[in-house]
């Protein structure tokens, strides 16, 4: 069978380079050609660091013909130096990988250094940016975190994981809202990613009484290699908690599950559902009363946001899904318990999932299903020509998400599902209705 | 002889045109010892992450409009595929219809792939890719693991050749080949010249106008076509938004003109070396005396000088007194320029009309010499003319490099241009900065005018510069703004 990614909607293994620089000062060393870097920041903002800040061997012809490890050796002894960081991380990619360069070793002559240096082979053939994320965490926790003891375990202390910085669009306020749900139910939140996030946050990783994981599948491999290392506990919720019906149901299953008093959890819940059908209530007669809602929808969209935004437009909105696209190459072991989860909708609803890189076969689907309507096509922004032509409602909210801008918004929790009804009836609103 | 058709693939520029990407010194110096073939070049034992060929190469091959694209490697290097949306805009400013499907594909390489190698699934993408979408030319990127593992590109033209109706163009921008991201341009016009450009049956009034984004900003594609209205021609504006029927019909225009030298050293020279088309040699359009340079060379061409002087001399009427006015209040301004090596030099070239002190220029890659064995017009400009001998350096896009210089320097303005965020490093350190983002921002006396104006607010609001500044850090450590800038060079 052909093996063709069309419309690609991930990177390569290397794109975890994001996943360093969401960590504060934590600096990427790129072992790879010239243009990787560039070509798999796909978020790619001005942050602390920036494409072209991050160290990079560059390789080129002489590293590819008489093998690399003296430039490596170099550039991060020199980054050792240059570069205002915390912790150091070596990123390997394709042609370094190929031609045989002993990373580790190279790695290895700067384990006394005052900086931790650690190494993931991140080489573009072997997975995806999403799998290198997962990588770069069992790095973290394999290389660092498990070589000392950073104290004891500290009451109430809940690690998150989940979002894949910049590749989740929302990645900095979906984690900011995951801690503030955290925060509210009385725990003590610890994240390593976003703002400000960094060493000082790695080290509490150890030290935390549970492992948060909001995601259908990456970073599994992450809180069961901190469960065996650290003898964390982790809970698996597989969705991020969009809108009242999810976040509700998020806060009692973490209170559940970390011990929180359940009338706080309750008492929680009632005046959060109480502020959010304010707003609700306000807002029902456009949500029902124009010519361009739409009753059914799918997601083209990598898993977390396919799951995330399907619960919520069935289960708080009351849509019907059709086929639901998952886009960012989920490794296979992973596609029945995925599968699982569309079952579970409320009123026994289910909907279809396809796994599929293709965007040029998803759309022809797209094409030849009915929609009892204008279709909701929550997408990348390959689904917003295909809206248009199909006269539908497109929401950007997957990778690439090239026409939209985040700053700061999130669709995480209660206030997140209110931002994310605002954009997509913003959106229903931009035709006659 | 540096164009060869005949080859499979062009040499990179670091062999071809003696070209650099390490250099600290003046302008001066750099003139006194000739240029990029009397400095040499230097390799860095620290450095920051570059760009590569295969992005400047597919960046200009992904923006025909009917072309499709096969990306032969891992799905990161197929990532130019998401920039598809600004190519919908593009197409879309200038009045065409956006594609369903951006038509562009890859062969996802995986572990086993490096091993076996993928010339079969290759072939087959190629194929499917052409079924898909019926584009009118496939062009085939290689990349780092394709080169590699040696990969035989060409082979696959061959083989599909009964099956598939339309050209396929071999790239050869294998990422660790060259420093120097400009070698891509060249990977993709040697495409375009030896698998699209056909014989000319005829003259048409058509001008070659190779450039980036084609003059969508501000209207400036009116600017150009209005210039050359007056010699009697029209403008084929390249690659972007172009048809491969156009792409066929290039031998057949009366000249060829660039905005930038860089960009148009081997489509130029090769249009004039194998079909006949004359390449007009001049400064770039930038500035009064690049444009008046590019609008006379191109009218003594076409014969027609007497009604360009007249044209200019009522533009110049018009617009002079106005740029005089903004002018006069950006005079002895201090500033630094870090762009690539053609805009650079007639950057630097601008702000000494304007009365500025160019303190410091920075490129990020020199050529020696252009595939005609000319001196790069607007280098030697400067190593003829410059008032000032001002510092000057040469890094691929190195951060710290110029960080370094900029911190030292402390200008009263940072100008660049590329499209990365360099702007923000200069704003960070308190520094306003300017960045050009089009590369018509200074096209003729409109777009001098509209320059100095930009310039002139930015030096005159620094808000945004002072308040970032007062709240962020940069990621290096004090003890590298204390070391020289070429510290990490090495032989």
């Amino acid at each position: 069978m052909t093996k063709i990614l069309d419309e690609p909607r991930y990177v390569c293994a290397l794109g975890a380079l994001q996943t360093v620089e969401a960590i504060y000062k934590a600096i990427p060393v790129v072992h790879a050609g010239p243009g990787c870097t560039a070509k798999v920041s796909i978020g790619g903002r001005s942050g602390y660091l920036g494409t072209q800040t991050v160290p990079c061997t560059n390789v080129g012809e002489t590293e590819v013909v008489f093998g690399g490890e003296e430039k490596l050796h170099d550039v991060i002894e020199n980054s050792l130096k240059v570069m205002d960081g915390d912790i150091f991380i070596v990123l390997s990619g394709c042609t370094t990988e190929i031609v045989g360069d002993d990373i580790d070793n190279v790695v290895g002559t700067f384990k006394d250094s005052e900086k931790p240096v650690l190494s993931v082979p991140t080489a573009g053939f072997k997975g995806t940016n999403i799998e290198g994320h997962e990588w770069v965490v069992d790095a973290i926790i394999d290389q660092y975190l498990s070589k000392r003891y950073f104290g004891e375990k500290i009451k109430g202390l809940v690690n998150i994981w989940g979002p894949v910085p910049s590749y989740d669009p929302h990645w900095v306020g979906n984690f900011r809202e995951l801690e503030n749900l955290i925060r509210e139910l009385g725990l003590t939140p610890n994240c390593i990613f976003g703002e400000y996030r960094g060493i000082d946050n790695i080290n509490l990783v150890p030290r935390a009484k549970y492992n948060l994981l909001v995601a259908p599948w990456v970073g599994l491999g992450n809180v069961k290699n901190l469960k065996e290392k650290f003898g964390t506990p982790y809970l698996h919720y597989p969705t991020l908690p969009i809108g009242a019906h999810e976040t509700s149901l998020f806060l009692r299953t973490v209170g559940k599950e970390f011990n929180v008093d359940s009338n706080l959890v309750e008492e929680l819940i009632t005046r959060k559902e109480k502020e959010y059908y304010y707003y609700i209530e306000r807002s029902c007669s456009f949500f029902f009363e124009n010519r361009a809602s739409s009753k059914m929808f799918s997601t083209v969209a990598s898993a977390d946001y396919a799951l995330s935004l399907s619960r919520f437009f069935v289960n708080d909105m009351g849509l019907v899904p059709s086929k639901q696209y998952i886009t960012e190459g989920v490794p296979e072991e992973h596609y029945d318990r995925i599968r699982q989860y569309f079952k579970e909708f409320n009123y026994e609803i289910e909907a279809e999932v396809v796994f599929s890189n293709d965007g040029y076969q998803i759309h022809q689907q797209i094409e030849n299903d009915d929609y009892a309507g204008t279709p909701l096509i929550l997408g990348s922004i390959y689904e917003k020509k295909l809206a248009s032509k199909l006269n539908g409602t497109f929401l950007c909210v997957s990778t690439p998400y090239a026409e939209r801008v985040v700053i700061h918004s999130s669709y995480v929790g209660y206030h997140g599902g209110l931002k994310l009804l605002e954009d997509l009836y913003t959106s229903v609103f931009q035709k006659f209705n | 002889m540096k164009i060869n058709l005949k080859n499979n693939e062009v040499a990179v520029r670091e062999n071809r045109l003696g070209s650099i990407t390490a250099y600290n010194g003046s302008i001066k110096d750099f003139a006194e010892k000739s240029g990029c073939a009397g400095c040499g070049d230097k390799k860095r034992c620290f450095s920051q992450s570059s760009m590569c060929n295969n992005m400047c190469a597919i960046g200009q091959l992904f923006s025909i409009y009917d072309a499709a694209i096969v990306q032969h490697g891992p799905s990161g290097c197929a990532a130019i595929a998401m920039g598809a949306f600004m190519n919908d805009l593009l197409v879309k400013a200038v009045g065409k219809k956006p594609k369903e499907h951006s038509a562009y594909t890859c062969t996802d390489m995986q572990e086993s792939d490096t091993v076996f190698g993928a010339i079969e699934n290759l072939k087959d993408v190629i194929v499917e890719t052409y079924n898909r979408y019926k584009p009118k030319a496939i062009f085939v990127a290689a990349s780092c693991v394709s080169g590699v593992i040696g990969e035989d590109m060409e082979s696959v033209i061959d083989d599909l050749k009964d099956i598939v109706p339309v050209p396929i163009a071999p790239v050869h921008c294998e990422g660790f080949k060259t420093q120097i991201w400009a070698s891509g341009f060249d990977a993709a016009f040697h495409a375009v010249l030896k698998y699209i450009v056909k014989p000319a049956q005829k003259k048409t009034n058509k001008v070659n106008v190779i450039n980036f984004a084609g003059g969508t900003s501000w209207n400036s594609r009116a600017d150009v076509t209005r210039l050359l209205a007056v010699m009697g021609v029209e403008p084929t504006f390249l690659l972007s938004t172009s048809t491969i029927e156009e792409l066929e019909h290039l031998s057949e225009a009366v000249a060829t003109v660039s905005t930038c030298g860089t960009l148009s050293s081997y489509l130029g020279n090769g249009l004039e070396q194998e079909f006949g088309v004359p390449f007009i040699r001049s400064l770039q359009p930038h500035g009064i005396k690049g444009y008046e340079d590019w609008a006379l060379k191109l009218a003594k061409e076409l014969g027609k000088e007497e009604e360009v002087k007249a044209y200019l001399a009522e533009e110049r009427r018009i617009y002079l007194p106005q740029i005089e006015e903004f002018t006069k209040k950006l005079k002895g301004k201090r500033a630094m320029i870090a762009m690539g090596p053609s805009y650079s030099q007639n950057y630097a070239r601008i702000l000494q009309e304007f009365g500025m002190v160019v303190e410091h220029v920075t490129s990020w890659h020199m050529d020696d010499l252009y595939d005609d064995g000319t001196v790069p017009h607007a280098l030697q400009y400067q190593m003829d003319n410059a008032e000032n001998d001002y510092t000057f350096s040469v890094n691929d896009l190195q951060n710290y490099e110029f960080v370094n210089i900029l911190k030292k320097l402390n200008p009263d303005v940072f100008i660049t241009r590329h499209p990365a965020g360099m702007i923000v490093w200069s704003m960070k350190l308190g520094i306003p900065a300017y960045n050009v983002r089009d590369e018509y921002t200074s096209f003729g006396y409109v777009g001098t005018l509209r320059f100095a104006k930009a310039l002139y607010y930015t030096v005159t609001n620094k808000s945004f510069t002072d308040n970032l500044a007062k709240h962020v850090k940069l990621p290096y450590n004090e003890w590298w703004y204390h070391q020289p800038a070429d510290a990490f060079f090495v032989d």
